[in-house]
């Protein structure tokens, strides 16, 4: 790399730190003002985590106890993890369903206490719980003057309704970009209403509250140069936000050569790989064709392109790992947005080999605030006749795209943009209720848009 | 005139084209993927008589009683010089209007061409747009412009755009009801994209003197209010319609080029005798309808006049069972077709061996299931 | 819709008759059920036209309003319909039996309850209109209405409101429930029109499904169900003979404007109204699911309940729109009540079964191998664990540890503790443990423990109680939700309200 390049780099990144940093200063600064919530919005890999730990640490400073509330078990898991190894001395209590067994992580702390009783937890400056576990505690049995709410944007309405009564304050933290909460109930019957059951928490905070400062992360770290512009114009059009490593600071290598012992079977994989490495977006773009969800020649590319990342011996190289780590299976995630979809592909691979034993496939859904060094998805629009509101959700594209430090390969059959040419724009209109964005064609639009520079045909 | 208006022109035939309007801009977007429809909206050709002609007559009317209630109600939020809706959006939407004029634009002297009548609206509110007052004015009978499928649509609605801190707001009255606060959210998402519609042609008109900017991605839905005659108004943020008809609209004059591909000799001239009897066989017109690809699906029941002509044509598709059976039976376009794989009787080739195996599965277990009662 | 509905509704296409989508009845059928049609006036609102109603197939009354638009007459229609309608109900609310409800305590519960059939969602939309625009109404004042309407109004906003609940039948609408019995061949959409989903069904003597369908387009011959009218029939017909009536000079002519206009509106309805019993007695052929009395437990419940509220809580009208606790407790009420419903009707019913094996969370097989005898001897005491492997070729998509309730032995806890594939073609090995339902003892009671050869069934969805969400009270509605409500006390607006 040459001088200029080494020194832009080094500028590039020394502002997006002093950027996170202000941003998360001027948090902390809004919880000693007179506010009676705050919200952070974060685009992925912006240091959500982080940043819920430092608050919960300086609220718990300034006089706790504080309640930390997380939505996933794994997600309480980290938080307590994370607060432990902060400080170890700090009493950190984890608030747990009845039979829960502390992970490893947890159990390691002697700092950490786990019961099912919150009254055994008294002594804690920090509670960490999932929310539905706080919903349960009886009025008056837990009552603090701040909350810390992680992933505020995917619980639901109706769940911080239940344990609002517990807290005083609350700190909100979460990606409006990833997948909205839901419900199976399909009925207008509270739609317009300012507390509608089904929004997401901050949208019925906001809608009461509508003084509360919104703050913004504004620098992506695990998202590079290359994958921030398409993300953040296809999921985040108004915000936008900044990659952390400047541009060459990411890179994949390859132990081995592209000509491997069958070209002719592994020519447009390698291709891909080739176009991953060179720019961080792939499109693997199969024949068009209508199929079933589990289509079999898309389940194969994925797993396929997963074996040959794992047997060319995939290096990556970044600010965290100048003199480079290997990709292996445990670096590598298939994101799909059916659990059919995931299951066919990880039968196939178990029957390519344990090298391949340690990739994660999984739904969006379940991938969800996690991280990985290459993803390949399976575009839940591929070998689709029509298009339907679950499919286009810009929530769950988010998500699948936004799980990488290096790569992201996107598996598809052809017919894409042509589909959402042909999708009949009927959706119900509510008075009262605003319009959301990004509206899910118009980002699956931006997204196809960005990778049609990046096709391998396969 | 270019190449592709002289053909749908000829497609056509010898009688002027149907005039747009907001309702029918705004139904492009219903069915995007039809290029059947979108050929004959673009050439102007009388749906309706053409469904009937072909021996599919349309099943839709509308009731006097719709009618007139909506003109009824609309009359009444516009007397006395908008009297009714100049209070609503002073109390209800708490906009500072304190003085108010109202401008109308339709010419007492009438008969004016639409072109003129279009210019001299875009000179009148060119001329608002740059007079810097921030008052509210009032404007009714505005003649928009919008160029839909390569020929310019002339729009005369009912429509007032209402002039607030520099910006343009249409204001749409609807005479469905909005009960406790909600609306028939169909009827609400119509009213958005028609208003959207009048939103880009405002933008056009205002194009020379800095367009979009000036008209508001807000507009002012004003319907009855509970069950009874007193209106109501609400705020409709119409930013995703906009750019849904954009892009559908940019797609048509793609779509309209399409019709160079087709021969020469397609027609649907309707041109009827002295009776008023189509002079040509409806199976000629069958014929010709056939020959432009469609995109059938059961919705096409509630909002395109041709719809029972398609529904025949697609009887023994799946699309035809449901948007989502298609998809369900997995993307086999034929009922024959999914049932053979599913039973068995028929080899699946390379593209349907998935379809086959799920749909053998899922006979099996219906098979199963109904015999487990017997 | 599912791979397994969209194949019945192919294969009633190619064979040109409904097939079925359930072997039981998913409902309760009342032995005295009441049908109402109603007919509503176009551009309106809710302005009432006409309505057929009656709880009799032999003899349906015919309720009509001459001016829709006319206040007076829209307010003496409700009462008219009032008197049809609350009578039934209240009769409903005399024989009552005690109910265990938890704790050792019982209460009463009525063991009869209405059930009132509407063609479509569309005419339950209506009903709920009818019922906010009238439930507030006062029997005083200004605007004073007969004293059976604001109860109407009640009891049809309560209706409206249980026909949200799912696995609720005390209002039903019929193409829904057919749909749900039935798979006609042709689409949802085209299934909205009773007559047209009759014709799949059971066709009018003489004429094949495809063509009943086709005439069932035909407003000449079927008239639409409503609410809303035909509008060829509004301005050819409708809109003349209601001038006729507003012109009327003198009492012979106005009697003769009001038969005009009944009988054109009877005909209207005559049709609907003969579908409607025709497809009530379709539907009590069928025998009933396993857990259809269950439900009919509940909705006789919330009938008890609502009765005596009327009678002796303070008898308020059901509010506008729900508080935010309200609204978070009923979403809450919904989605438990929607999870039972689905999982009580695969239990009930193999054809609903089969959805969930599609989807791997249900699976169905035979017992290859049986360890009745296997104690558990892991913990302080000994436990009798039977285990079991069942071999089956359903794409299941269940884990080791999953909880699974068999069909068949549905009081016996069930969980996988291995799922081993086969190889392509061969089946699925699963080995399952069980507990409880063998008697007490160390050695299982004769034919509690499934033997080697026996078809199994075994479902993951829950059917056992949920326990209830705890919510905080509404004058404790968090800040975040905008605080505790000022109380909506009935205002005088709400009497006053324009209906014109």
């Amino acid at each position: 790399m040459s001088t200029s390049t080494g020194v832009t780099a080094a500028t590039a990144t020394a502002t997006a730190a002093e950027l996170a940093a202000r941003a998360a200063d001027e948090v902390i600064a809004d919880l000693a003002a007179r506010h009676r919530a705050v919200v952070v919005d974060s685009p992925p890999g912006a240091g959500k985590s982080t940043l819920v730990v430092r608050a919960a640490r300086a609220l718990a400073a300034a006089g706790g106890p504080v309640m930390v509330v997380a939505q996933t078990n794994e997600q309480v898991d980290d938080l307590t993890d994370r607060l432990a190894r902060g400080d170890p001395a700090l009493p950190v209590g984890r608030l747990s369903a009845q039979g829960y067994v502390p992970s490893a992580r947890v159990a390691r702390h002697l700092a950490v206490t786990v019961s099912a009783s919150v009254a055994e937890l008294a002594d804690c400056a920090v509670v960490v719980a999932t929310a539905a576990k706080w919903a349960t505690l009886r009025a008056g049995t837990w009552s603090c003057a701040w909350a810390v709410v992680d992933e505020a944007y995917q619980m639901r309405s109706d769940m911080l309704l239940r344990i609002a009564g517990h807290f005083e304050r609350a700190l909100f933290v979460g990606d409006p970009g990833q997948l909205d909460p839901f419900s199976t109930i399909d009925i207008d019957r509270w739609a317009g209403l300012t507390w509608d059951p089904m929004q997401s928490a901050v949208e019925v905070l906001l809608r009461h509250n509508p003084e509360t400062p919104v703050r913004r992360l504004p620098v992506s770290w695990r998202l590079s140069a290359t994958a921030v512009p398409l993300v953040a114009e296809a999921f985040y059009p108004f915000q936008g936000f900044l990659a952390g490593t400047a541009p060459g600071e990411r890179r994949l290598e390859f132990a081995t050569r592209a000509l491997g012992s069958r070209p002719r079977v592994t020519g447009a994989l390698d291709e891909a790989l080739g176009l991953a490495a060179d720019s961080g977006w792939v499109l693997y773009e199969l024949p068009p064709r209508h199929t079933v969800r589990t289509d079999t020649e898309a389940v194969w590319a994925c797993a396929s392109l997963a074996e040959r990342l794992v047997q060319r011996g995939c290096m990556g190289y970044s600010e965290q790992t100048p003199a480079g780590a290997p990709v292996g299976a445990g670096r590598i995630a298939i994101g799909t947005a059916h659990r059919d979809q995931s299951k066919a592909i990880r039968a196939v691979l178990s029957g390519l080999g344990p090298a391949l034993a340690g990739v994660t496939v999984d739904t969006a859904n379940r991938l969800q605030g996690r991280e990985f060094d290459v993803v390949i998805v399976l575009h839940p629009l591929s070998g689709r006749h029509d298009a339907s509101a679950f499919h286009l959700e810009a929530g769950r594209l988010c998500v699948l795209t936004s799980r990488h430090r290096h790569a992201c390969i996107v598996v598809a059959r052809a017919g894409i943009p042509e589909l959402l040419d042909a999708y009949p724009s009927t959706e119900p209109v509510h008075l009262n209720v605003p319009a959301k964005f990004p509206d899910g064609w118009e980002a699956n639009q931006a997204v196809m848009a960005h990778l049609s520079e990046y096709k391998v045909r396969a | 005139m270019s190449h592709t208006e002289a053909r749908l022109d000829q497609m056509r035939g010898a009688v002027p084209p149907r005039p747009h309007n907001a309702r029918t801009i705004a139904a492009l977007t219903s069915n995007p993927g039809c290029v059947r429809r979108a050929i004959l909206d673009a050439a102007g050709v009388d749906k309706p008589k053409l469904a009937a002609a072909a021996g599919f007559p349309a099943p839709f009317g509308q009731s006097r009683f719709a009618i007139t209630r909506g003109n009824a109600f609309e009359a009444q939020v516009k007397a006395n010089g908008c009297a009714e809706l100049l209070r609503l959006l002073r109390e209800q939407l708490g906009l500072p209007v304190p003085e108010v004029s109202y401008d109308d634009l339709e010419e007492v002297a009438a008969s004016r061409s639409l072109q003129l009548r279009h210019s001299r609206t875009r000179q009148l509110l060119t001329r608002a747009a740059g007079s810097g007052t921030d008052a509210g004015t009032l404007f009714d009978h505005p003649l928009l412009a919008l160029e839909v499928g390569g020929r310019l649509a002339y729009l005369e609605p009912d429509l007032i755009a209402f002039r607030l801190r520099g910006q343009f707001h249409v204001v749409e009255i609807k005479s469905f009801a909005a009960i406790d606060g909600q609306a028939d959210s169909g009827k609400v998402a119509a009213a958005a994209i028609q208003s959207a519609v009048y939103v880009l042609a405002l933008r056009q008109l205002l194009a020379d003197v800095g367009g979009a900017g000036l008209v508001a991605d807000e507009v002012f839905l004003i319907c009855p209010e509970n069950f009874s005659n007193q209106p109501m108004a609400a705020r409709l943020d119409v930013r995703k319609e906009l750019t849904v008809l954009r892009r559908q609209l940019s797609r048509l004059d793609f779509i309209a080029e399409l019709v160079e591909a087709f021969p020469p000799g397609i027609s649907f001239d309707l041109e009827a005798d002295d009776a008023g009897v189509p002079r040509r066989p409806a199976a000629e017109l069958a014929d010709a309808l056939a020959m432009l690809p469609a995109r059938y699906m059961p919705e096409c029941l509630a909002s395109c006049e041709v719809c029972r002509f398609c529904r025949n044509e697609a009887q023994a598709t799946t699309a035809a069972l449901g948007r989502t059976v298609r998809e369900d039976l997995g993307g086999v376009e034929y009922v024959d077709t999914a049932l053979g794989l599913a039973s068995g009787d028929l080899e699946p080739d390379l593209d349907t061996e998935d379809a086959a195996a799920i749909l053998q599965t899922a006979a099996r277990m219906r098979a199963e299931s109904l015999g487990a009662a017997g | 819709m599912s791979t397994l509905t969209a194949l019945a509704r192919a294969q009633a296409r190619a064979g040109g008759e409904a097939q079925p989508l359930a072997l039981v009845r998913h409902l309760h059928i009342a032995e005295r059920p009441l049908v109402f049609i109603p007919l509503a006036l176009a551009g309106e609102a809710n302005a009432p036209l006409a309505a057929m109603i009656g709880d009799e197939a032999d003899s349906p009354r015919l309720l009509v309003v001459n001016q829709p638009r006319n206040r007076d007459e829209r307010f003496a229609f409700a009462a008219e319909l009032a008197r049809v309608v609350v009578p039934y109900l209240e009769g409903f609310a005399t024989q009552a039996e005690d109910v265990a409800s938890g704790g050792g305590e019982t209460r009463p519960r009525f063991r009869y309850a209405p059930q009132v059939f509407m063609p479509s969602r569309a005419s339950i939309g209506f009903a709920r209109l009818l019922g906010r625009s009238t439930r507030f109404r006062r029997t005083d004042g200004e605007y004073a209405v007969d004293a059976a309407v604001p109860v109407l109004g009640r009891w049809l906003s309560f209706l409206a409101e249980r026909a949200e609940h799912p696995g609720s039948c005390l209002l039903v609408a019929a193409t829904e429930v057919l749909s749900l019995h039935w798979a006609s061949g042709q689409s949802g959409l085209e299934d909205l029109n009773l007559a047209a989903l009759m014709a799949w069904i059971e066709p009018p003597g003489g004429l094949t499904c495809l063509q009943a369908a086709a005439a069932a387009e035909d407003p000449l011959q079927w008239p639409p169900a409503g609410p809303a009218t035909d509008p060829g029939f509004d301005n050819e017909v409708l809109a003349p003979l209601i001038d006729a009536y507003g012109r009327a000079d003198g009492a012979a002519a106005l009697q003769r404007a009001e038969a005009a206009l009944a009988r054109a509106l009877s005909a209207q309805l005559l049709p609907t109204w003969g579908l409607m019993w025709r497809s009530i007695a379709l539907l009590r052929a069928l025998p009933a699911g396993g857990h259809v009395g269950k439900r009919w437990d509940e909705d006789r419940a919330a009938f008890t309940s609502y009765v005596s509220y009327l009678r002796d809580g303070d008898g308020l009208p059901q509010p506008r729109r729900d508080g935010a606790v309200a609204a978070a407790r009923r979403l809450s009420w919904l989605e438990r009540a929607q999870a039972s419903y689905a999982a009580q009707r695969a239990f009930d019913d193999p054809l609903a079964m089969a959805e969930f094996r599609m989807s791997g969370e249900a699976f169905a097989g035979r017992v290859v191998a049986a360890e009745p005898d296997r104690l558990d001897t892991s913990g302080r005491r000994r436990t009798l664990r039977p285990r079991i492997t069942v071999e089956t070729t359903d794409p299941l998509t269940v884990e080791t540890g999953t909880e699974l309730r068999a069909v068949t032995r549905l009081t016996q806890r069930a969980t996988i503790v291995s799922v081993e594939p086969g190889g392509p073609g061969e089946p699925i090995r699963v080995v399952i443990e069980l507990a409880g339902g063998m008697g007490r003892s160390l050695v299982a009671e004769p034919g509690t423990v499934p033997e080697t050869g026996e078809w199994l069934c075994y479902c993951s969805l829950p059917l056992g109680y949920q326990p209830v969400t705890d919510f905080p009270a509404t004058n404790e509605t968090p800040w975040t939700h905008g605080g505790p409500p000022v109380p909506a006390l009935p205002a005088d607006e709400d009497a006053v309200e324009d209906w014109s």
